[in-house]
């Protein structure tokens, strides 16, 4: 089996490969930002601070201490209503992966933060927009169960616009599935952190995503329940720029706090250093 | 426009002549219209197997919105005793549920349920069955009650989702639908649900956990309504009967795919043609799964319901190898 670093490198690679041009322009100042500075400021904007969304390889890299091993890395999805609109269900899943350089919207296993092991999940926007289909909740299922038996908390990343239509209901159950397993590691008296990052909604925010224990959430990224199109169009009226992002939930009190990209892992760390004094630590790899 | 009112016009207007027909019989028993009653009566019973005999998707979610179809209200009116109780004691009390204690059966049950509407009052003091944060907060509190009582739950699910307002994403719509649906998954008492109408999404999910999940043969219960399905997918809400028919959204491709126990078959029409004979059907099956889980102990109840829910799209054996490779 190879190294898992050397896996993580791989996935880079991967996605390097793919990325376009040398430039990206922010979209919330308009600053003109060197590809390169840019992943290495953890894609956030060195001018005004914004936070691009972040493959979730590039995540892990930028939580975990040195190894991370994942689970269920091949699983992948089956086509269980046969779903054709103008692609193929599979075509779409295809094409998605050659896109993201993942095969499906979660990456899940674990490593260390700071010699503390954990379980952590990752969900992938660029992957069918990260929505949640058998897979997915699969992993994060499996996460959970996995977590509680070697005893470790457990922290996901959420990206998502919410259950995967092209699974009908068996997405939507997928709430359910996740929801059941967590309470395993809610019975072994295990922390689980959620980071909320942009955007997370529909089936991903109203299931797993808030019943953590601590809810973060990235800067001004958008959280909710419902599409902000769908709000618009019951109400008829156009909704506040704001609407909908971490600090609204922050204001209205659904999320602990909001945390710099920069900062995370260190937030994470110190967390569960205070509310699992006996946490198991290794020596810290890299 | 719904597509089973359109139809059933026809059916109504015949209907209606035959009951002309036989109480102008009766006045003048001398005349006799027995052939031209049998005629009709021969006609209305075949437009019935021609309109009713093969419902498409599309038909069966205009019949599971059908105005008259029988609310929540409908089944908990059978129930031998019911005693509402309100309020989710933080911000006020939804009226798109309702919940409280009663007896079904002679059975004790905790009900909650999402009702709709019959008329446009009702319906704006029901919010039209989409229930806000904090019916969802009323639920939860009740499902603790339930548990704290040990009294089995039963739900009615009828919505056609969570509402999609600025309310309730101010009062935390996710994180209310997200307690509920772990609750149930964890309850201690047995949980008996039923979509008597839409099961629309997560809002619906949301009372929709449970060890048995009966459905009413014309009910739907999906992801997300075909309207929104195909908005989102296609950017055209005019393509949602092609989405309804992708979508698996009946209770024969449901129980087909595993994720409900039961059908309780309608009357022919629908449920709205009778609704006594509906409502008896459903409290019937209620009872039975009840009594069924009643026997186990609960330990065993929520084994069965973690293994239920856990193999909802699994990829079990895969997963151990998968699982035990990384360690």
């Amino acid at each position: 089996m190879p190294s898992v670093t050397d896996w993580l490198r791989g996935r880079k690679r991967q996605l390097e490969r793919r990325e376009p041009g040398l430039w990206v322009k922010c979209p919330d100042c308009g600053e003109t930002l060197y590809r390169k500075d840019l992943e290495l400021n953890l894609l956030v904007c060195a001018r005004c601070g914004h936070h691009f969304r972040m493959p979730a390889v590039d995540r892990i890299a930028s939580l975990i201490d040195g190894e991370f091993h994942e689970i269920a890395a091949d699983l992948e999805p089956r086509d269980p209503l046969h779903w054709t609109d103008v692609k193929t269900y599979p075509q779409k899943l295809a094409a998605d992966r050659e896109k993201s350089g993942v095969i499906e919207a979660v990456v899940a296993g674990f490593g260390s933060m700071g010699g503390i092991d954990v379980g952590l999940a990752v969900m992938d926007f660029f992957f069918r927009g990260g929505t949640m289909g058998a897979v997915v909740g699969e992993k994060i299922a499996l996460l959970f169960e996995e977590s509680a038996c070697r005893g470790v908390p457990a922290i996901v990343c959420t990206a998502s616009g919410g259950a995967r239509m092209e699974e009908g209901l068996i997405a939507l159950m997928q709430m359910a599935k996740t929801s059941a397993a967590l309470t395993r590691l809610q019975a072994a008296r295990l922390p689980y952190i959620c980071v909320l990052t942009d955007p997370t909604t529909g089936g991903v925010s109203a299931s797993f995503a808030f019943d953590a224990d601590i809810i973060i959430a990235e800067p001004k990224a958008v959280i909710g329940f419902a599409g902000r199109r769908v709000i618009e169009q019951t109400i008829r009226q156009r909704l506040p720029d704001d609407f909908q992002t971490a600090e609204f939930l922050i204001e209205h009190g659904h999320a602990d706090l909001i945390v710099d990209r920069h900062q995370l892992k260190a937030q994470l760390i110190q967390l569960l250093e205070i509310i699992l004094p006996g946490a198991r630590r290794r020596e810290v790899l890299a | 426009m719904n597509v089973i009112v359109e139809r059933e016009k026809g059916l109504l207007e015949l209907e209606q002549r035959i009951g002309d027909l036989k109480s102008l019989s009766e006045q003048h028993p001398e005349a006799s219209f027995t052939s031209e009653i049998r005629a009709l009566e021969e006609k209305c019973a075949s437009l019935q197997r021609e309109i009713f005999g093969n419902l498409t998707a599309w038909q069966k979610v205009h019949m599971a919105r059908h105005p008259m179809r029988p609310r929540a209200t409908a089944f908990i009116a059978a129930l031998d005793e019911f005693v509402e109780l309100h309020g989710d004691r933080a911000f006020r009390d939804d009226a798109a549920v309702i919940g409280g204690v009663g007896r079904l059966g002679g059975r004790r049950v905790m009900v909650l349920a999402q009702q709709k509407g019959r008329d446009t009052k009702e319906n704006v003091r029901r919010n039209f069955g989409m229930v806000h944060p904090e019916g969802y907060r009323k639920g939860l509190r009740l499902m603790r009650m339930a548990e704290k009582f040990a009294l089995p739950i039963i739900t009615y699910i009828d919505t056609s989702g969570a509402d999609p307002g600025i309310g309730a994403e101010e009062r935390g719509q996710s994180e209310a639908i997200a307690q509920c649906i772990l609750q149930l998954t964890k309850v201690r008492v047995p949980v008996v649900a039923s979509v008597i109408g839409e099961g629309g999404s997560g809002g619906a999910l949301a009372f929709g956990v449970g060890d048995r999940i009966i459905m009413l043969e014309h009910a739907i219960f999906s992801i997300a309504s075909p309207e929104g399905c195909a908005a989102i997918l296609w950017k055209d809400a005019s393509k949602a009967e092609e989405a309804a028919a992708r979508l698996k959204l009946t209770a024969g491709d449901l129980k087909g795919l595993g994720i409900i126990d039961e059908i309780v078959a309608e009357p022919v029409g629908g449920a709205h043609r009778d609704v006594e004979s509906t409502v008896a059907s459903l409290l019937r099956e209620q009872g039975r799964a009840l009594d069924a889980l009643g026997v186990l102990s609960i330990e065993r109840v929520l084994e069965e319901r973690y293994a239920k829910y856990r193999h909802i799209g699994s990829w079990q054996e895969e997963n151990e190898r998968m699982v035990r490779g990384a360690t």
